[in-house]
């Protein structure tokens, strides 16, 4: 018998024609994820730059002016400042609950606990993330706003700390499990010399795995920073959206009962009112162009940050 | 290598007497899997101890006892008694974080810990301190008398601040025995301290723990025959978590007592 037995030319052809197409195939699926961010961004670009290189838009008015006013169009204002602020502020909130929580639930998980209640409580912290985020809406709308008002005596119920509260439980998933991976990549090395120098097991946490882990949690708190900026359902129908700064000059500095607007808000309730091509709908793509922006920057800085990390290590 | 020079056993130390470590019917499961049969011992002061052996023959376990550190794993238990100056470590009333502040460790793999080379030597100091018991002056000095007991201040003196992860893993492993010192052990524990360095690296740590000789009891787990017979006064030989022979390191080479003693350190197996 010869070594490679033969077969008719056209049965290797078409195997050889398959791997082939295979191969394509794997590679548009690839390359396809490039070219959709490519495109949505041309899009929203496309979309807003009647109103980007206007010669009548004032940016100045744009970034720190309060008045958005897209009726009536003859006189329409577009400052964005409102808007701005009550993304920051509502992130701000967010963040506050979000951090410390996040954080602790993390050492928690992956310190504390017994595997046992670790695998239960992942699950269960894997739940959260699988909400929908109208659902939470629902959370914020009746139960948040219930609660506010009957119990904390807030005029209304949907405000900034009703959309902050929600979003943090939004943004808890994420942060726990990148923390808890930045945990988990501290070597067990350095556990066993704190504690062999007699380190109680609270001691390795702050004076050891913190310091250890210190870029990990960065980008844990960046991402769910990225996530509470970009969420937009659950904040439109727990914030009261209402063109508002909730920072003043005098103590508490926040009110954190005033209701708020956001970015991501905006866009979503009035993009199916503003006549297409309009200089209301440009001026909206202009601010989801802002919007792209800030959660690229955020995106970036944890993707170096945890690049940082990476090279560390080896 | 060179062995033939007699070991340093006539020089040692007045204190050797007295007993810094006691084991008695000392036996240690992983689960079910026994690591340690019934081991008695009786470790002198102020000498270096080695403990040799083939791998797996529960040397390591047995020293990772004396503080207690085993019990990071949840699955072990023991069964015996363990006496650290003439305290029993299994005893209800032991203060655990005393016991590892008494009885220091070195680790196989230099360990510094990720912050920099100033806070790696106090922080032991830190974490048993109350508030407000150190100032900083403190702090300096015991870091430089550390640093110099260990032959490391001359190299690091200018960059006290760096991260000590960044030093080279000879000065990596001498700062680990440095950040024993300030909480002044009465025990320190080496497990295989030099198998991740070069003969240059060992040779600056054997000098280093000659120099310690006396202050300290020294219990040092060795896979090195050469090394053990360098640096250690008395010698245990463990065989498949038995104690199978204790005595002076020369005798033990020269002279053992068991066969399985003699067929191991003539290198017939292990």
């Amino acid at each position: 018998m010869p070594l490679i037995p033969k077969t008719d030319g056209g049965s290797i052809h078409w195997t050889l024609l398959r791997e082939k197409i295979i191969e394509i195939l794997i590679y548009i699926s690839g390359f396809s994820a490039i070219i959709f961010v490519f495109s949505i961004f041309a899009f929203i670009f496309k979309e807003a730059s009647g109103f980007v290189f206007s010669h009548e838009t004032d940016w100045s008015f744009f970034f720190f002016n309060a008045a958005w006013q897209p009726l009536p169009e003859e006189s329409a204002t577009y400052g964005a400042f409102s808007m701005i602020i009550g993304t920051i502020s509502v992130t701000l909130v967010a963040m506050l609950i979000a951090v410390p929580f996040g954080l602790g639930l993390a050492v928690l998980v992956s310190e504390f606990c017994s595997p046992k209640i670790k695998e239960t409580l992942k699950i269960v912290i894997e739940l959260l993330a699988a909400i929908p985020s109208v659902v939470w809406g629902f959370v914020g709308l009746k139960l948040m706003n219930y609660v506010l008002v009957n119990f904390f005596g807030a005029q209304v119920g949907s405000n900034l700390f009703n959309g902050g509260i929600v979003l943090a439980l939004m943004s808890l998933p994420i942060i726990v499990s990148i923390a808890e991976d930045a945990f988990k990549a501290v070597p067990d090395s350095y556990r066993e010399a704190a504690e062999a120098l007699g380190a109680t097991k609270w001691q390795v946490v702050y004076k050891v795995l913190f310091p250890a882990a210190k870029n990990g949690l960065l980008a844990a708190v960046l991402l769910g920073v990225g996530r509470a900026v970009g969420e937009t359902m659950a904040v439109l129908m727990c914030t009261g959206h209402n063109l508002n700064n909730p920072f003043s000059s005098e103590f508490p500095f926040l009110n954190i009962f005033d209701p708020i607007r956001t970015l991501t808000a905006s866009i979503a309730a009035e993009l199916g009112e503003a006549p297409r091509g309009s200089e209301h709908w440009q001026a909206l793509f202009a601010l989801g162009l802002l919007l792209f922006a800030i959660i690229f920057v955020i995106n970036l800085t944890a993707d170096l940050v945890v690049r940082g990390i990476k090279q560390e290590e080896s | 290598m060179d062995n033939s020079s007699p070991t340093p056993t006539q020089d040692s130390p007045a204190q050797s007497d007295s007993i810094a470590l006691e084991t008695r019917d000392l036996s240690l499961w992983y689960g079910d899997f026994q690591a340690l049969f019934n081991v008695t011992v009786e470790i002198k002061h102020g000498i270096i101890t080695g403990l040799i052996g083939p791998s797996g023959c529960g040397k390591t376990t047995l020293l990772r006892c004396f503080n207690r550190v085993n019990e990071r794993y949840g699955y072990v238990t023991t069964t015996g008694e363990m006496r650290v100056l003439d305290k029993n470590i299994y005893d209800e009333d032991v203060n655990i974080l005393e016991l590892r502040k008494s009885v220091g460790m070195v680790f196989q793999r230099p360990n510094p810990l990720p912050i920099s080379i100033y806070d790696n030597v106090i922080f032991g100091m830190r974490v048993h301190a109350d508030k407000g018991q150190y100032k900083k002056a403190d702090y300096d000095e015991a870091v430089e008398v550390a640093l110099k007991e260990v032959f490391l201040w001359d190299d690091v003196k200018d960059m006290l601040k760096k991260k000590a992860t960044g030093l080279q893993l000879e000065q990596q492993q001498k700062l680990c025995i440095a950040r024993l010192l300030p909480l002044k052990p009465k025990v320190i524990l080496m497990d295989e301290p030099c198998s991740a360095l070069d003969a240059e690296g060992t040779e600056a740590i054997e000098d280093l723990m000659s120099n310690l000789r006396g202050k300290y009891t020294m219990v040092i787990v060795t896979h090195n025959m050469a090394q053990a017979r360098r640096a250690s006064d008395e010698c245990l030989f463990m065989l498949m978590g038995k104690l199978i022979e204790h005595g002076d390191t020369s005798q033990l080479f020269l002279n053992p007592k068991e066969k399985d003693t003699e067929n191991y350190v003539e290198g017939r197996y292990g």
